[in-house]
């Protein structure tokens, strides 16, 4: 399969960047890893007159702390994510989850700045960066501005960024030390999007939950943030009937499509499968 | 459209070629530098035939244009034998454990497994599946390309492997 033409460009750096991507308006893409884009171009259901490509913008790269928040850079790959021991150390499920993206080719390219931005509903890092209360750093022609995670997807490849606007960095304040931690995802094989899958982070205190944090994956248009469940379960000791409430609060914001990977009660109800597995497995390392 | 000018280091060679932007590396390597060792086999990022090492890292050469390569080091399954002309241990792994048959994903398995050996040279059998999922083969059934990795992380450590083929 062979793509359209089109003209490349290689900036250096945001601003030149997006001074591209605004010159040539609804023609020009931009491009990382290009894992998402490229298949999409093979196939022509993407043909952008211009490519400008965002990998050599060294501004847009690395994993650094600022203050109470990681800032990581959008062209930072999944391959990245899993060597980092800053990561390993302060928010763990990114490493957890990023082992459960694709195959071991497609995360040495593969960047968090496009799996978040693109908007598909199969990505797994959107509903991490919801469950996570990340902010996204989007730049266009008129400069910088912040997005919360929690705000960005509206709906299967429609998010708050405007056209001309990248996203340059992901802002992701560090769960509490001792925080537990799972991202619980049921795929039919390696390099598959989810049937299903929920991100979890929770705190315990004196055996109860003091705070619980909950995303899912591919169970809608967008990402799910999945608040009335967190909130049943503060508190708690997840216990069974707690979390029994919490899975079917989880299961009722789901709409899953009915497709290859299942009809849309059984994605509802592995929705929840996931969720309690996910709870489980953060109790147990929470307070480690 | 307009041609590139790219240069980048294949298998040890410098090569300077003019493209255009929309080439994919695989088809840049297969018909222009006329490497015909990465194949095309499913040409949508699953199948990992295409796969060649590109700065340390293992890529499927059908999911990345030639122009994304440009001062890249590359190497394929043609740059795998060593100087003097002797299989590489991955090479003479496959060869000694039946590590394929019809012998399509060969390269790419290989070029896989080198830089998996690179990160880890001595992986468990876990580990060796797992690095090697982005590859799929339809001969196999693993067991053996499972078997020719070890053999040649054993023969690269300098240690005998002495489990024999299936």
């Amino acid at each position: 399969m062979i793509p359209g033409a089109f003209a490349y460009h290689r900036p250096s750096s945001v601003k030149e960047a997006v001074g591209l991507l605004s010159q040539f308006g609804d023609d020009a893409r931009a491009i990382a890893g290009g894992h998402s884009l490229i298949p999409m171009m093979k196939l022509r259901l993407a043909a952008p007159g211009h490519l400008v490509d965002i990998g050599g913008v060294a501004e847009l790269k690395g994993i650094r702390e600022d203050g109470r928040d990681i800032v990581i850079g959008a062209t930072t790959t999944q391959h990245e994510l899993i060597g980092s021991d800053l990561l390993a150390k302060k928010i763990p499920i990114l490493r957890e989850t990023s082992l459960l993206i694709a195959d071991p080719q497609v995360r040495y390219v593969g960047t968090l700045g496009g799996n978040v931005a693109n908007g598909d509903p199969g990505n797994d890092m959107p509903a991490v960066m919801m469950c996570l209360n990340a902010t996204y750093h989007a730049t266009g022609k008129s400069g910088e501005r912040r997005i919360a995670a929690r705000e960005f997807y509206q709906g299967a490849y429609f998010t708050a960024l405007e056209p001309g606007e990248i996203v340059t960095a992901i802002r992701i304040p560090v769960p509490a030390a001792g925080h537990g931690h799972a991202y619980e995802k049921l795929k039919r094989k390696i390099g598959d999007y989810a049937t299903a899958a929920a991100a979890v982070v929770l705190t315990t205190s004196g055996g109860k939950v003091a705070s619980c944090s909950i995303g899912l994956t591919n169970v809608a248009e967008t990402p799910l943030w999945a608040e009335e469940a967190a909130r049943i379960l503060t508190g708690s000791t997840l216990d069974a009937a707690s979390v029994k409430k919490a899975v079917a609060a989880a299961e009722a914001i789901t709409s899953p499509a009915s497709d290859a990977r299942g009809p849309a009660t059984y994605r509802t109800k592995m929705a929840g499968v996931m969720l309690a597995r996910a709870l489980a497995s953060a109790k147990a390392r929470a307070g480690a | 459209m307009a041609k590139s000018q790219v240069s980048m280091t294949v298998n040890g060679k410098n090569v300077e070629e003019l493209v255009e932007p929309r080439t994919l590396l695989i088809h840049f390597l297969r018909e222009q530098l006329r490497l015909t060792g990465p194949h095309i086999g499913c040409d949508t990022s699953h199948c990992g035939a295409c796969t060649v090492d590109l700065d340390g890292k293992s890529v499927k050469s059908c999911t990345m244009f030639a122009v994304q390569a440009n001062g890249a080091d590359i190497r394929t399954i043609e740059g795998m034998a060593n100087a003097d002309g002797t299989l590489h241990a991955l090479q003479e792994g496959f060869r000694e454990m039946h590590g394929l048959q019809c012998g399509f994903c060969t390269p790419g398995m290989i070029v896989r497994a080198y830089r998996l050996l690179q990160e880890n040279s001595n992986p468990t059998e876990e580990e060796i599946r797992f690095g090697i999922s982005g590859n799929l083969c339809r001969c196999t059934g693993y067991q053996n390309i499972v078997k020719a990795i070890q053999h040649a992380a054993a023969k690269l450590s300098g240690v005998p492997f002495r489990e024999a083929a299936e």
